[in-house]
């Protein structure tokens, strides 16, 4: 099963990882996933912390305080590129700071008088406080303090168990996250929830504004977003979220599992949606018409894809004339991104020929191989070893993942296309789809690489 | 004559000036020939310490863990750790592999150095050098990791295998192309050194050629071994802890004389540099360097009443700060503001004769960005020098940020920003000066009509 593994004489697998390497057509197994990673095999997974960070930083007003040593604060300071409408609190780093004395006689006098200092600087709306693996381990009552802190203050002081020893896997962050947004949503027992017709837009960020775009479409269709989860938000639009008609899912891996409960819950039936890329985008308008069951929003949305990719498709068109025959590889976070990114690039006329995620599951590798021809190779929780691997022995032009991967590439000739956190500029739309065939472009046929290429090994060319 | 002092105030820290332990310990072994480097403790340490890694000098910088989950958090990492190192070994056949502990592995109580005893022992064959170091992040930010890594690798190797007259130098985190300028004026006097940690061509590497997983470059550890017969040491570690000194070992272990010296930053601290390396060997200082300091004291002349426009704040590593804050002293730019994350309690004497008794800057020590960013405001400090950190004093404050130390990760370059030297001095000052210029020129006719015409001109 899986490839085989250690053919090349450049670069050495592990043995237990070659169950999460399958090669499209040649195997008949699945792509192993949803482990724990492997000791040494230099995972590109984070924590549980950042799973749940990811989720809830983009709440504006919020305070995110971090419990736990210093590091974890400083190596998640505002390195998400979401946007804000409003407050820009969610762009400070606050950390309990843990020291030595901390971690021996506990944290939860020092995790106090931090809720109580940012309290009277800011009397922020909510605190979210989010615990760290040092803070696991010596047993702070992180529950008891923000129950204390909530009662003392009247705010929501809010505790995240994201504890990141639990797993190396950003699942587990996500749910910790979900968790925590559901506490913060739940009405108070006996509210008495006032329905209207809005939508709650759960797995948007906000990245680079792409919350605001599909906001304009939404509107010109004729439906009003209550609140996104968690892109733009303000606790107090978040609080709100119970008396929407309908939960659109966007990033499945972060948001299910919320999706469900708020189903459970307030009665909120949810709707899978996709706004990268123009058939995902006019796919998902169409449902969500179709939800409505209104001819008038099903009219708008008919107007408005035949209207927008009228003008999209000669721009298109451009760029698949210089990308035509061009290979790529996709390593991602989640199996979501993953799909959409092979749609686009598909779209574009560009071969995708290894794909891999971080935290894909198995129905969605499965979905995800429906997609792609054989021969392709897909990958779990890859390492840099067998990124580089693939990246030359399938003769990759140009490359999708996170920053991390983005210098790997470089230093192999292999153009990089940004698709992180981090990214500034939206990906989503007509407008974002433009944006990322230009990306794929000017990442794939840069003059630069023919110049670097000359002084690659042979074997390394394209 | 002393300094203001003041601490940050508050138990919480808002928006961090300083990183963590094994960070620094992990910079410290990329500069390493043949290194390659595993953090025993969760996942998401090692991803992160990569990602800053990634962002800063644009290179791949592979970190392995030992990826602790539950069950080893309870019952002991050591199974993990083993596989971690037998992984490790096989996709990267290192010469030498760092191990770094983190907060985790060290409240639960890891033995490292035991659990590497024992591996090694049931392994008599592997050739690997193991080099553990305690970095847990609660105990010291990533300063002391740099040292503390520092240390542990040259305790490592060095031994008084034979006296010689090569020069020892070790360098505190400083970017890759100082490494280099450093290097350069050794070998333009013609000087035979061993520098620890070398990461210059490591962590920034010229493109071309097959990709190297562990790139090649770095101390080699020959060289490292060789260190305890040197002549002397020349430490650029004026703020360095004396239990995490390298040239402190040395000196104690092996009575190789240490001259703890400034970084050589700004004119004055590169004379001292230079100035020590010729009484320590009897060199000469060729003319080509002679001709570099006479291009600075141009320069000087040239930017010295902009300069003393220039109210600065300084802050990051202890090390950096104090080279800064003498580059701004002696061109008449006076800091008000001079800060670090980390502690400052060897910082502040420093300091303080820098000044004229009348220009004191406030001192803040294991500071955050809310404490440099009241005391700037305080103050009215018009240009900040150090790391993207300070991007919030733009942001907010709209005071400008030149940018130097670790990390630079809203800019690119930040492997190749250039200090060390008469040409980095130069480089820097007037990147410094035009800065206040941009800043100045931008806004005087609009403040000045405001200033002046508004209040009563006709």
């Amino acid at each position: 099963m899986g490839t085989n593994c250690g053919s090349s004489a450049q670069t050495v697998c592990i043995e237990e990882r070659q169950g999460s390497i399958v090669t499209k057509g040649k195997s008949k197994s699945h792509v192993s996933c949803g482990n724990d990673s492997l000791a040494g095999s230099v995972s590109q997974r984070a924590c549980v912390y950042c799973g749940a960070r990811v989720v809830l930083n983009p709440v504006t007003d919020a305070v995110h305080l971090v419990h736990g040593p210093i590091g974890c604060a400083t190596f998640t300071w505002d390195i998400r590129g979401s946007l804000s409408s409003g407050s820009e609190m969610y762009r400070n780093s606050f950390s309990t700071d843990l020291r030595e004395r901390d971690v021996i006689f506990g944290g939860e006098k020092k995790l106090a008088e931090c809720i109580d200092e940012i309290v009277s600087k800011y009397r922020p709306p909510a605190i979210f406080v989010y615990s760290t693996c040092v803070v696991g381990v010596i047993g702070d009552d992180i529950i008891a303090v923000c129950k204390e802190a909530s009662r003392v203050y009247g705010i929501d002081v809010i505790p995240v168990e994201s504890t990141g020893f639990v797993s190396g896997n950003k699942i587990v962050g996500y749910r910790a996250a979900a968790e925590a947004l559901l506490r913060l949503i739940r009405p108070k027992e006996g509210t008495k929830i006032k329905k209207n017709n809005t939508v709650n837009f759960l797995g948007e960020y906000n990245l680079g504004g792409e919350k605001w775009i599909v906001e304009r479409y939404l509107r010109e269709i004729g439906i009003e977003i209550n609140v996104a989860f968690t892109g733009d938000s303000s606790v107090e639009a978040l609080k709100k979220a119970p008396e929407a008609r309908l939960n659109l899912v966007q990033c499945t891996g972060s948001m299910h599992w919320l999706a469900s409960q708020m189903e459970k819950e307030f009665g909120i039936p949810c709707l899978d949606v996709n706004f990268f890329g123009s058939e995902n985008i006019a796919t998902s308008l169409r449902s969500i018409a179709r939800f409505y069951g209104d001819d008038q929003v099903s009219k708008r949305a008919e107007e408005l894809i035949e209207r927008e990719t009228s003008m999209l498709r000669p721009q298109l068109e451009r760029y698949r004339d210089k990308l035509r025959g061009k290979r790529a590889a996709i390593y991602v976070g989640g199996a979501f991104k993953a799909m959409a990114i092979v749609r686009q690039l598909n779209e574009l006329g560009v071969e995708v020929v290894v794909v891999g995620t971080q935290t894909g599951r198995s129905e969605e590798y499965q979905t995800l191989s429906g997609m792609l021809e054989d021969g392709t190779v897909i990958i779990d929780d890859a390492n840099p070893a067998e990124l580089e691997r693939f990246l030359l022995e399938k003769k990759i032009d140009v490359m999708a993942g996170g920053v991390k991967e983005r210098t790997l590439a470089y230093k192999l000739g292999i153009g990089f296309i940004d698709h992180n956190h981090d990214r500034k500029d939206a990906l989503a739309g007509y407008e974002g789809a433009l944006r990322f065939a230009r990306e794929v472009y000017i990442s794939a046929c840069s003059p630069v690489w023919k110049h670097l290429r000359q002084v690659l090994p042979e074997r390394e060319r394209q | 004559m002393i300094a203001n002092e003041t601490f940050r105030a508050k138990q919480v820290n808002e928006n961090q000036c300083n990183m963590c332990m094994p960070l620094g310990g992990v910079i410290a072994f990329k500069g390493i020939e043949g290194a390659m480097v595993l953090v025993h403790g969760s996942q998401g340490c090692s991803t992160y310490m990569r990602l800053a890694n990634v962002e800063h000098f644009n290179e791949p910088v592979d970190i392995a863990s030992s990826a602790l989950n539950e069950k080893q958090t309870i019952f002991g990492g050591e199974p993990n750790l083993h596989k971690a190192m037998d992984n490790v070994l096989r996709v990267y056949r290192p010469k030498v592999l760092g191990i770094v502990t983190t907060c985790l592995s060290e409240t639960i109580g890891d033995d490292v150095k035991g659990m590497v005893q024992k591996y090694q022992n049931a392994r008599p064959d592997c050739q690997v050098d193991f080099i553990p170091v305690s970095t847990p992040s609660y105990a010291g930010s990533h300063s002391e990791g740099f040292w503390a890594a520092t240390k542990a690798v040259v305790q490592h190797y060095a031994s008084l295998l034979e006296k010689h007259q090569g020069i020892n130098i070790i360098v505190p985190h400083i970017s890759p192309a100082d490494i280099r300028e450093i290097k350069r004026m050794l070998v333009l006097m013609g000087i035979e050194h061993t520098l620890i940690p070398d990461y210059s061509m490591t962590l920034d590497r010229p493109f071309g050629g097959r990709y190297q997983k562990i790139p090649s470059g770095g101390t080699p550890t020959r060289s490292i071994e060789r260190m305890g017969g040197a002549s002397a040491t020349i430490q650029f570690g004026r703020t360095c802890p004396a239990n995490i000194s390298p040239g402190a070992f040395l000196e104690g272990e092996f009575g190789v004389p240490l001259y703890n010296l400034p970084l050589p930053i700004g004119l004055e601290s590169t004379d001292l540099f230079l100035k020590t390396l010729r009484e320590l060997t009897g060199r000469t200082v060729p003319e080509s360097l002679t001709l570099e300091r006479g291009w600075l004291l141009d320069a000087m002349a040239d930017s010295h009443k902009y300069n003393a426009e220039g109210l600065p704040a300084v802050y990051g590593e202890p090390e950096l700060v104090y080279a800064f804050t003498t580059l701004c002293a002696e061109n008449g730019a006076f800091p008000a503001v001079v800060a670090s994350g980390t502690q400052i309690s060897r910082l502040k004497d420093l300091i303080a004769p820098l000044f004229p008794e009348d220009e004191q800057p406030e001192l803040i020590g294991e500071a955050d960005f809310a404490s440099i960013e009241e005391a700037c405001v305080r103050s009215g400090v018009n240009i900040a020098i150090g790391h993207s950190g300070g991007k919030v004093l733009t942001e907010r404050q709209g005071i400008p940020l030149v940018r130097v130390g670790y990390p630079i990760n809203d800019r690119v370059g930040g492997q190749r920003i250039l200090s060390a030297g008469y040409a980095g001095t130069l480089a820097f000052l007037d990147r410094f000066t035009n800065t206040l210029l941009e800043s100045k020129y931008g806004t005087y006719r609009q403040r000045k009509k405001q200033e002046l015409f508004e209040k009563g001109g006709k």
